[in-house]
């Protein structure tokens, strides 16, 4: 049938198509950037591409001459120790509790309420609590995207365990399984590839949290550096650091992917 | 897409192309030198000094004073309520010539450095410091270093939210600090907050002004005698000792998040141009030379722009024509013209 639901692309369309959106911002930049430039030479919100390929050089492959290091790796590592520890935390936690909150009524009990109830605060609001708890170092950073993306992963995988079919459990129980064997041998095999994807879904949230403690009181990272910047305009550096956080981001997310991939290959099975 | 490209342009573009206009932005933040604006906007003198040159002023308050400064160095505003330093950083370093009208008034005590449990400055030493980095803040601790016989190199600095100083001193770990009022006064009050210096000590070089485009200002005097109008009009309500004045200046600490007492106290440790003669006899005084502290500072901090290469690349015209720094690349001005006519009554 010749509806439009039915007519797919081959390969080289498909490919020409994907590319579509985006040559079309880079086009819209450039004319929008030019027609500034024209106007102004040293305009700063818009620079254009040989001003943007001096800031890169001069972030990523120059030593700073204040420090002597150089600044996008520098930036790079705090930002991503800090984002890698978090989230690490969030996962943990959001797996133990998350299961036991799926499996066990009396913890369900004890705690659904409360990690609903906590997942509805915005962490940004009691900034300044995290503060005087935490202090302002890398401790309070580590602690806000934990905190900000834990709740999540905690409600996401006690759903998913309390989708794991009933008759599972009754057969493990029949078979003379303890809740330990159950929750070892049963629950969480099938819950590590569901935890995977509660992370991916989350590291949106926390590259946000990241920035935003980043923003507040540092002295090194990607957000840091961004809104430092921004205090003089310099789109120059900018543009580039928000390609290279989503690039990053991106990265971490296909790796993720393909850990599920490799490590949980009969969730694949049969498709 | 092609009808949106060129929408964005006209829409960015509008702004740049400045012509004769009838129709002003200006945007202001929350400071004690700045409040009369917001007093004047609510009061009925901006639309009085606008009517009477027929024009509309439109004044927008920002919480984020340097989104505002941004947004001004983009074109999306005509004027912008900033320090000489960040004007001459943000708007004249992105090649936009701007014009400092007027100055509002200079900070004469509202930049202040403090230590917990030490009362010398020579103390800060080795210790990390809080403050919102390339600010005036990092300005004060730089020339107050320098004071001392020390540089930047003697302590770390740690880049924190302006929001968040009362917070972040509360926290253990936080022993040396640079911020502004009201915060400052707040941490003061606290037990073992030491003042070790202040930006009495630095008096007349962070100016509060208003910064305006110079084509627009040239294409529209009546702007600029409105916006001078506006401001000495409403220092004078405030400058006497009747209710008039009380009332003024209360509604202004109402507006700042305190009260009459509080922002008595901000104003006494802010050096008010209550008068135009005020401000155009500061600028007959040694401004040339406290502007080269404020261009070095930038320099060091590459805050010039990477093609700057020496504290002069931008040149700064003073009130009576002289220019420190690049004759050819003037990009900051100050006038003291409509100053004038406002001493002359012929506004």
């Amino acid at each position: 049938m010749r509806r439009l639901i039915n007519r797919r692309p081959d390969v080289a369309i498909g490919f020409g198509l994907m590319l579509l959106p985006f040559v079309a911002v880079i086009i819209a930049y450039m004319v929008a950037s030019d027609a500034r430039l024209s106007v102004n030479p040293n305009d700063k919100l818009l620079p254009g591409w040989s001003t943007i390929a001096a800031a890169i050089e001069r972030m990523a492959f120059l030593p700073d001459q204040r420090t002597g290091t150089y600044l996008l790796l520098e930036d790079t590592i705090s930002s991503l120790t800090r984002l890698g520890i978090g989230v690490a935390v969030a996962t943990v936690i959001g797996g133990i509790f998350g299961i036991l909150q799926g499996l066990i009524p009396y913890f369900r009990s004890t705690f659904n309420a409360f990690t609903s109830v906590l997942s509805m605060i915005p962490p940004l609001a009691v900034l300044p609590i995290l503060f005087i708890v935490f202090g302002l170092g890398e401790l309070a950073k580590v602690v806000l995207v934990a905190v900000g993306i834990a709740p999540f992963i905690i409600r996401d995988l006690a759903l998913r365990t309390e989708e794991i079919p009933h008759e599972e459990i009754i057969k493990a129980q029949t078979l003379g399984a303890s809740t330990w064997q159950i929750i070892v041998r049963i629950v969480v095999p099938q819950m590590l590839p569901r935890l995977i994807d509660g992370v991916r879904l989350s590291l949106g949230a926390a590259w946000l949290f990241l920035i935003a403690a980043e923003a507040i009181a540092s002295d090194s990272g990607l957000g840091y550096r961004i809104f430092l910047m921004r205090r003089y305009l310099a789109m120059d550096v900018i543009l580039p650091y928000v390609a290279w956080i989503t690039f990053l981001a991106f990265a971490l997310d296909l790796a993720l992917r393909l850990f599920q991939r490799v490590a949980f290959r009969w969730m694949y099975r049969g498709n | 897409m092609k009808r949106f490209s060129a929408l964005l342009l006209s829409s960015m573009l509008l702004s740049t192309a400045a012509q004769a206009q009838d129709s002003f932005k200006v945007c202001w933040s929350i400071y004690a030198g700045w409040m009369p604006w917001a007093y004047g906007a609510e009061s009925g003198i901006v639309k009085k000094w606008a009517d009477k040159y027929d024009i509309n002023i439109e004044l927008v308050q920002f919480n984020d004073y340097i989104e505002g400064i941004n947004q001004f160095t983009a074109g999306a505003y005509d004027g912008v309520m900033a320090t000489n330093m960040d004007a001459l950083a943000i708007p004249s370093a992105g090649g936009v010539d701007s014009t400092i009208l007027l100055i509002c008034d200079y900070s004469d005590g509202n930049d202040v450095i403090i230590l917990k449990g030490k009362d010398k400055l020579e103390d800060i030493k080795g210790q990390k410091v809080n403050l919102v980095e390339l600010s005036v803040s990092h300005y004060t601790l730089a020339r107050g270093l320098e004071s001392v016989g020390m540089s930047e190199k003697d302590v770390t600095v740690v880049n924190t939210s302006d929001a968040d100083m009362i917070a972040a001193y509360a926290t253990p770990d936080v022993t040396a600090m640079v911020t502004w009022n009201p915060m400052a006064a707040e941490i003061l009050q606290q037990e073992g907050a030491y003042n070790v210096f202040d930006s009495t000590k630095l008096p007349g070089e962070i100016q509060d002004s208003l910064v305006v485009n110079t084509q627009t200002l040239k294409d529209n005097p009546a702007f600029a005698k409105a916006m001078t109008g506006i401001w000495y009009e409403t220092m004078a309500l405030m400058s006497g000792d009747d209710e008039a004045a009380k009332e003024a200046k209360t509604a202004m600490g109402v507006a700042s998040g305190t009260d009459l007492e509080g922002y008595e106290a901000q104003l006494a440790a802010t050096e008010m141009f209550y008068k135009p003669e005020d401000y155009i006899k500061f600028t007959e005084g040694n401004l040339g030379e406290l502007t080269t502290f404020v261009t070095s500072f930038l320099f060091d901090h590459g805050l010039l722009g990477q093609a700057a290469t020496s504290p002069g690349y931008i040149g700064i015209e003073l009130a009576d024509g002289t220019i420190v720094g690049d004759e050819n690349n003037v990009l900051l001005r100050y006038t003291t013209e409509y100053a004038k006519m406002a001493a002359e009554g012929k506004l």
